[in-house]
């Protein structure tokens, strides 16, 4: 029990300290289909840093990355398989699996979301167009 | 065991921080309220809606999304040191990533393995030409295929020919057309980045189109 108290005091710590609202780098991809659920931290995805060295080209045309977070259901499964962020944190390209807490950083029970985005940021859901055939 | 101690600590730091929050929104949100004679409600704050980023490019322990609690979320490299140097603007990342790539601050890969390869860039410009005030928008395409494949666009989000697409502002801040990336990674819909894309300018000439609602019914 003092244990849990322990935990929850330095959470509450970190939460009072921390700026109320979240404001991580902008196009930082929270990912957490399954990661809380399975006991992990969400991972995080970096857009900025990986941009800085590959084009969107590289992941999102060649590897196949569909254009919506939370969007490719990736497990560890594929990852160990070579799929998706598997492609290249294979020691080869970059870094390997087993520094789960690179990837798995995110405060635990953050959504799936891709972060700073003007959706997020709008005071009110936009309104739909008056025009009919817009989509 | 560790698990059920960790959750067990979250929601009690949850159940405690809640308290906090509402201690702090019971106090009068203002010093200037206080030496005033009435009392302002809490209701009618200054800003009740404005979002502000409060800090730039906020290194990942102080973020609000990394765990703080996490060893590997020190070891994360925070945005200010890699973008030093770097062309700024004022929104998004703050970073001008297509001056920064056009002035070879950049050297991102095209080809997962191969640092060599160049991308398949075409320079062509679309002109919208916008029903509204705001100047026509420009799409380049030399920029977007500096980063992007073709199929990243065509055809799921745009058929490649001109003026087949039906674009506009809702669409686009909903998070399609333009918004299947603007606002999300690259940059967002904000009052200082709106001419980016409206960067015709509109002839002299040019007045707005009268609704016609009000041109059948001057009832002034
Ligand atoms: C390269 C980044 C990366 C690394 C390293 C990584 N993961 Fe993951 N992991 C992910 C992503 C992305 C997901 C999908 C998250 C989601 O949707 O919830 C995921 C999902 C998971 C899941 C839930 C889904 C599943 O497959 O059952 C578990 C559990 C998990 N990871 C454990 C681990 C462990 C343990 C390690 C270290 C041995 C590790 N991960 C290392 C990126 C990573
Ligand atoms: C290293 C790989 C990588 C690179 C490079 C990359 N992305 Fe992504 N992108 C991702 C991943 C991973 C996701 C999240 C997918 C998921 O959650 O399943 C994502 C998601 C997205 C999304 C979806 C956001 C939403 O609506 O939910 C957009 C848009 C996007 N990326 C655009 C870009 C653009 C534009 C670039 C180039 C400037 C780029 N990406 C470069 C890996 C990459
Ligand atoms: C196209 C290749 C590629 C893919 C796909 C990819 N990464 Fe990476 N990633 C890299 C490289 C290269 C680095 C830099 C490694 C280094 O510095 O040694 C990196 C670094 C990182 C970092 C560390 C950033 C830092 O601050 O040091 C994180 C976190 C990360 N990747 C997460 C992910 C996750 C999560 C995915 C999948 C959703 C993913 N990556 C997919 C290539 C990739
Ligand atoms: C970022 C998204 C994007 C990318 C990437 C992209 N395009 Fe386009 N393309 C557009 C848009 C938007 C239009 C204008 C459609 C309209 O006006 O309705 C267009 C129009 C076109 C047209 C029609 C021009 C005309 O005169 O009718 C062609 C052809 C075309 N693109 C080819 C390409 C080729 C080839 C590539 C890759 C080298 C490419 N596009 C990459 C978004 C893109
Ligand atoms: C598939 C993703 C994607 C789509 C869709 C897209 N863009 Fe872009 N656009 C980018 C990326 C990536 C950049 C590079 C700059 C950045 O990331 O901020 C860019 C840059 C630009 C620039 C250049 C800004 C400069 O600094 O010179 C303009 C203008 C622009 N986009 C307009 C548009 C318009 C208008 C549309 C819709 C017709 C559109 N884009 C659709 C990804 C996209
Ligand atoms: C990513 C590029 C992009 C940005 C940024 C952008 N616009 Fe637009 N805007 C467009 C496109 C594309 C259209 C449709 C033009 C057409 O009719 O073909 C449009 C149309 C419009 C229209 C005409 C009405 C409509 O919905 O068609 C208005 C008004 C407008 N924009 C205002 C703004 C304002 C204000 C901002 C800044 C907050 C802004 N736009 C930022 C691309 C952009």
């Amino acid at each position: 029990m003092y244990k849990s108290a322990l935990i929850g005091l330095l959470s509450m710590l970190a939460v009072v300290m921390l700026p109320q609202d979240a404001q991580a780098e902008y196009a930082d991809v929270v990912i957490n289909n399954y990661a809380d659920a399975a006991g992990m931290r969400p991972a995080v995805f970096p857009h900025w840093y990986h941009r800085i060295r590959f084009r969107c080209k590289v992941c999102h045309a060649d590897l196949g990355f569909k254009f919506k977070a939370g969007g490719n259901k990736i497990t560890m499964a594929k990852i160990i398989d070579g799929k998706f962020c598997g492609a290249c944190h294979n020691g080869e390209i970059s870094w390997s699996v087993e520094n789960c807490g690179m990837c798995h950083s995110g405060v635990p029970g953050t959504p799936t979301q891709i972060h700073g985005s003007t959706v997020q940021r709008l005071v009110a859901p936009t309104y739909k167009s008056l025009d009919k055939k817009a989509k | 065991m560790k698990t059920k101690h960790f959750f067990l600590g979250v929601t009690m730091s949850m159940v405690m921080s809640l308290v906090l929050v509402n201690a702090e929104a019971a106090q009068p949100p203002l010093k200037e309220v206080k030496a005033a004679k009435g009392k302002v409600s809490g209701a009618n704050v200054f800003n009740r809606l404005l979002k502000k980023d409060k800090q730039r490019n906020a290194p990942p322990p102080e973020d609000g999304i990394h765990d703080a609690a996490n060893d590997g979320t020190h070891v994360l490299q925070p945005p200010k040191i890699a973008y030093d140097g770097l062309p700024t603007t004022e929104f998004g990342n703050y970073v001008d990533w297509v001056k920064a790539l056009q002035d070879g601050l950049l050297r991102p890969r095209y080809d997962r393995f191969d640092p060599t390869v160049e991308p398949l860039v075409m320079d062509l410009d679309i002109v919208r030409e916008v029903k509204a005030s705001m100047p026509d928008v420009v799409f380049p395409h030399k920029p977007h295929t500096q980063w992007l494949h073709c199929s990243n666009c065509h055809p799921k989000i745009f058929i490649p020919q001109r003026n087949a697409n039906v674009i506009n502002m809702s669409a686009i801040l909903l998070g399609t057309k333009c918004g299947v990336c603007h606002g999300k990674v690259s940059f967002p819909i904000t009052t200082k980045s709106c001419t980016k894309c409206h960067s015709k300018p509109k002839p002299a000439d040019w007045k707005p189109p009268k609704s016609e609602a009000s041109l059948k019914n001057p009832w002034r």
